[in-house]
């Protein structure tokens, strides 16, 4: 685990179902959700022949964590982030936000809310064809009646903030894939929303483009600190990104972790599967395998924790018997050795490797 | 005939069912018993052929006894309606007629330019010069007024209905088929309660129009506001926007291209209706210029008349479909003067400034000079009689033949038409038709060794229509055969709506005159369907010719039905046959368009496959492109049967029979119930043929696995 699971909790995602089909609220007799046989309704649901998009989700997301849900479409990945900006109403459950429960404000209240808590980055951008890039940043400030210098200037700055300075008063229509989704990301950040939703926000661009936006991506959240839910159908993507990956199949989620722990410890079959063409030099860190610090360490050529094994590996060169491992301040907090680089890339099934 | 249905038919496909009849050619084995046993007895029971009076429902009274009630408690509402609408009415009138022609010009042309640029407004210029200079630029002012004023109460009724439709599920179930009935019910039946309800005067085409004209905008408002994507809506919902919010500033604005398309077809439809409400009277616009030469026979006066209709359809149409097409361009924000700012505005100011100071100046201006009018009718007149002269041989020929060898047997059935000097023989006894059925018989088992039995029922059907005329054909048998194919493509629920429709013209009294205009639409939907659809192969497979043919058909499209009628008359006098032409040439558009449509949009792989394959062209179109293509040639031919029967009714000008001509005498003596039944019975027509030719359409897209 790293260290964002100890910071407070920002949203919490509690038993949170949506069932599709006409008898949909006959399953739950409570508003909450928790079912005593999660499983068997589940059942009882699909022989109904109704349709659960999300079911008995659960999970907490930190502040200033990057929680990615991973899932393949119609794994309920986009349902569930729906459920948390009440976009789409969820059947039964609790999504508690700064210790509120959206799901029991009432509609002017949810409105609020969505006007100053949240944020949220749409896979086909959802910009307004009719409004220009300017106009489309400050629609969300225009919408809660914040006077114009105001929000051309808050605007403008979001805009800059994205690198799309000079564009503002082109239409969206004459911007690339990458520029739209740069708006769109401008957009959502505009009302300064403590949460921001990311829904496949890089699928519709290209390979390379993609990339890019991900390192912008990066580069924004070192400014920021948003708390960020952000889904993805890429495997690659959420391990790039995640602080921690929940990976959902058929509206369950099936393993949340960190992107190392969803690497070497799958949760079943389903999760390896993506695990196969994994990179692990790229995904695990000294921090993910490191072991207490034994004596007469050289701190000199110590690594930090978040460095992969790929930046790790070379120090082994010179002969070392052990690297130390620092933390953000620069204390050696472990060492890693070369045994446990090389179990951690051996074979998947070698369960008892990592520490 | 049958035995060769049953040779061919008894093996389809070969394989396990080679053994068997398909259930479906049963039943219309069923049905030949039935109809060969209707008209056996025919002679002797005449109400197979003609339904009884004495049968009929008495429905026509009922409305007219409603309608009497109606209007003896409530027509000082509608009275004072029609006093408030009058005074918007008249007040436009003024300012147009009062507004110097040259301010005009200016104005329109601006306008022209803002939304098209240079060449539209060169073209408005002079189309309305022309109207200045052949002296109708009073009538066409007045026409004008009237789709200035009709064009926003029918946005204003769109509006509200399509944003109702679009929020209430509840609403929108009253509302769609509320629009079918309202786009399939001719022109001149909206007019006879109006002209009741409200009196004569002006106030009746703009109501009438206004109502008319209002469900393209209803249509295309719910239409694009359920269009606009998800994520864009959802992006409004977390920019924070409320219910309000939603609607006026994402929904509407994002669907604002859709909503001007169905703007477009509204100002098109209200000049239409404004067109045809002048057979009312009492106004002295365009149309009714139009009208009146043409009741008098003065052809080169209509012609000159008719042409202001086009080009005001023409100015109208371009004009609103360049804004239509600019919606979403970029607008830069223009700051600074004030003429910087609104360019157009500041122009149309100035124009009219200079058009009012250049009257004031020179009379000429303000009121074009009588002596420099220059109005060629009689010169029209001569070269319209010099033609008709040395080409009625030709002209005569035509029109004889298409009557004798085609539209005659079907309205009346070929038993009754063929005489020695047409046909070279008649049928004197009953025993003769033996003739006729041992050749259709024969001609039906070649039909049988290259169709397979849908085709052979289709030719006996049509072999049965030829002979007996749709006059003559029984109705039992009529009805029967309707209902089937409607059951066979479109199941029970269709088949229930077709039999309660020809039910309801039946019992109303209304069957013989709705044979008439079914035999003069199935006359001219064959002829359209044959040349449209040979035109469309032609533009699909060569681009030059669609290049030429496409503008036509947009021409062709945005006349209004009035105009048709003129050139027909000219050379061919009223009739049937100046009907056909007329009906014709309003509806093969669409036959040309959706084939040619149809034939390009075919998947390209399969085309590209089939080439591979070594098809020749000729293979590649009728083995791989037409076959794939057939729902959307049906879907074009729905739209070929609709247009029919919204210009039949016009056609009735021209002498026609049927229920066309019994709407326009319910109009002319103001009879409601008559008007009603006539003008619901051509409703009820159009929504079967509809709703089978839908069905069937969706049952072939389904075979081919095309179906979204």
């Amino acid at each position: 685990m790293t260290e964002t699971s100890e910071r407070d909790v920002k949203l919490t995602c509690r038993h949170v179902w949506k069932v599709y089909g006409p008898q949909a609220d006959g399953f739950f007799t409570d508003r909450d959700g928790d079912v005593p046989d999660p499983r068997g309704l589940v059942d009882r649901v699909r022989e109904s022949g109704h349709i659960g998009a999300a079911c008995d989700v659960s999970f907490d997301v930190h502040v200033g964590e990057i929680f990615i849900i991973m899932g393949l479409s119609g794994s309920g990945k986009s349902t569930i982030v729906r459920c948390l900006s009440r976009l789409v109403e969820p059947t039964a459950g609790e999504v508690i936000l700064d210790g509120e429960d959206l799901l029991r404000v009432g509609k002017d209240q949810l409105i609020d809310i969505r006007r100053h808590k949240m944020g949220m980055v749409f896979q086909n951008f959802g910009l307004l064809p009719h409004l220009s890039v300017l106009e489309n940043v400050a629609f969300p400030l225009q919408v809660q009646g914040v006077d114009k210098p105001t929000r051309v200037a808050r605007a403008m700055e979001m805009i800059e903030l994205v690198g799309l300075g000079g564009r503002e008063t082109s239409y969206p229509r004459q911007l690339s894939g990458g520029q739209q989704q740069r708006v769109g990301i401008a957009r959502s950040l505009a009302v300064e929303p403590g949460l921001w939703f990311l829904d496949e926000p890089f699928s519709a661009l290209d390979p390379l483009i993609r990339r890019q936006m991900q390192d912008e991506f990066m580069r924004l959240q070192q400014l920021l600190h948003k708390t960020i839910v952000f889904i993805t159908h890429d495997f690659l993507e959420a391990l790039r990104l995640a602080d921690r990956i929940a990976i959902m199949k058929d509206g369950r989620i099936v393993q949340i972790g960190t992107p190392a722990e969803v690497v070497m410890q799958p949760a079943d079959d389903y999760v390896e599967e993506f695990t196969q063409d994994v990179p692990r030099v790229k995904v695990i860190t000294a921090g993910d395998i490191m072991r207490p610090a034994g004596n007469g360490l050289d701190a000199s050529a110590a690594v930090p924790a978040g460095a992969t094994l790929e930046r790790l590996m070379p120090r082994f060169g010179d002969g070392l018997g052990a690297v130390a491992v620092t933390n953000d301040s620069g204390t050696v907090v472990g060492e890693v050795t070369p045994q446990a680089v090389l179990a951690a890339l051996a074979s998947e099934h070698d369960e008892g490797s990592a520490p | 005939m049958t035995d060769a249905v049953r040779d061919r038919a008894g093996s389809p496909l070969g394989g396990p069912v080679a053994e068997r009849l398909p259930p479906r050619l049963l039943c219309w084995f069923a049905f030949a018993v039935f109809a060969v046993l209707c008209l056996a007895l025919r002679g002797d029971e005449k109400w197979l052929v003609g339904y009884p009076r004495g049968w009929e429902i008495p429905l026509i009274d009922w409305l007219e006894a409603a309608m009497d009630w109606f209007t003896a408690h409530f027509k000082p509402v509608f009275r004072f309606i029609s006093d408030v609408l009058e005074w918007p009415m008249k007040g436009l009138l003024g300012v147009l007629h009062w507004l110097p022609w040259p301010a005009t010009i200016g104005i329109v042309a601006v306008v022209a330019y803002a939304a098209k640029g240079w060449r539209l407004a060169g073209f408005c210029t002079a189309a309305l010069l022309y109207m200045v200079i052949v002296g109708y630029w009073e009538e066409s002012m007045s026409t004008l007024a009237l789709v200035g004023m009709s064009v926003p109460l029918s946005l204003l009724i769109g509006m509200t209905l399509g944003l109702l439709g679009f929020q209430s599920r509840w609403a929108r179930r009253v509302i769609e088929p509320m629009l079918d009935v309202m786009q399939t019910v001719p022109t001149f039946a909206y007019l006879v309660p109006i002209l009741i309800l409200f009196g004569i005067g002006p106030v009746v085409g703009m109501v009438a129009s206004a109502i008319y004209a209002s469900p393209p905008v209803v249509r295309n408002v719910m239409l694009g506001l359920g269009r606009v994507p998800d994520n864009v809506i959802e992006s409004g919902q977390m920019s924070g926007c409320n219910g309000f919010q939603l609607l006026f500033l994402v929904r509407i604005p994002a669907a604002t291209h859709t909503i001007m398309i169905g703007v477009n077809q509204t100002i098109m439809a209200a000049l239409s209706m404004v067109i045809i409400a002048a057979i009312i009277g009492g106004f002295a616009d365009i149309g009714w210029e139009v009208l009146s030469t043409m009741r008098k026979a003065q052809t080169g006066q209509s012609l000159l008349a008719g042409l202001v209709i086009v080009l005001l359809a023409m100015m109208m149409d371009r004009i609103s479909r360049g804004f239509a097409e600019r919606t979403g361009e970029i607008h830069l924000a223009r700051t600074g003067h004030v003429l910087n700012r609104h360019p157009y505005l500041s122009a149309m100011v100035a124009a009219t400034g200079i058009g009012i100071v250049l009257a004031a100046v020179f009379p000429a201006f303000e009121r074009y000079p009588e002596a420099w009018v220059y109005y060629p009718a009689e010169d029209l007149n001569e070269a319209v009689g010099w033609f008709t002269r040395n080409f009625f041989e030709t002209t005569d020929a035509i029109k004889t033949y298409t009557l004798y060898f085609f539209m005659l047997p079907m309205k009346a059935g070929l038993e009754r038409i063929a005489r020695p000097t047409s046909w070279g023989f008649e049928f004197k006894e009953a025993a003769d038709a033996i003739y006729y059925w041992a050749l259709a018989i024969g001609v039906g088992g070649l039909v049988a060794l290259f169709a397979n039995w849908r085709g052979v029922v289709t030719y006996g059907l049509l072999a049965v229509l030829f002979f007996y005329g749709a006059s003559g054909t029984p109705w039992p048998v009529f009805i029967a055969a309707v209902t089937l194919i409607a059951f066979q493509v479109g199941g029970w629920k269709v088949a229930l709506f077709a039999f309660l429709g020809m039910a309801f013209i039946l019992t109303t009294g209304a069957w013989s005159r709705a044979m008439l205009s079914f035999y003069l639409t199935a006359t001219s939907v064959i002829v359209c369907f044959v040349v449209g659809g040979s035109i469309g192969v032609w533009a699909a497979q060569n681009d030059r010719v669609s290049a030429i043919v496409r503008p036509i058909n947009d021409t062709l499209q945005t006349m209004p039905l009035f105009v048709f009628l003129i050139p027909v008359i000219m050379v061919f006098l009223v009739g049937d046959f100046s009907a056909l032409l007329a009906i014709i040439m309003y509806s093969i558009v669409p036959a040309i368009r959706y084939t040619e449509h149809g034939l390009r949009h075919v998947d390209p792989v399969a085309v590209e496959a089939a080439r591979m394959m070594g098809c020749t062209e000729r293979q590649v179109l009728w083995r791989v492109k037409l076959p794939l293509a057939i729902p959307e040639i049906m879907l074009g031919l729905n739209q070929v049967v609709m247009f029919a029967l919204a210009m039949l009714v016009i056609a009735a000008l021209v002498g026609t029979k049927g229920l066309g001509q019994w709407v326009y005498d319910a109009l002319t003596n103001a009879r409601f119930g008559q008007g009603v039944i006539a003008g619901g019975s051509m409703a009820l027509i159009a929504m079967i043929a509809d709703r089978i030719i839908q069905a069937w359409a969706s049952q072939k897209k389904r075979d081919l696995g095309l179906a979204a």
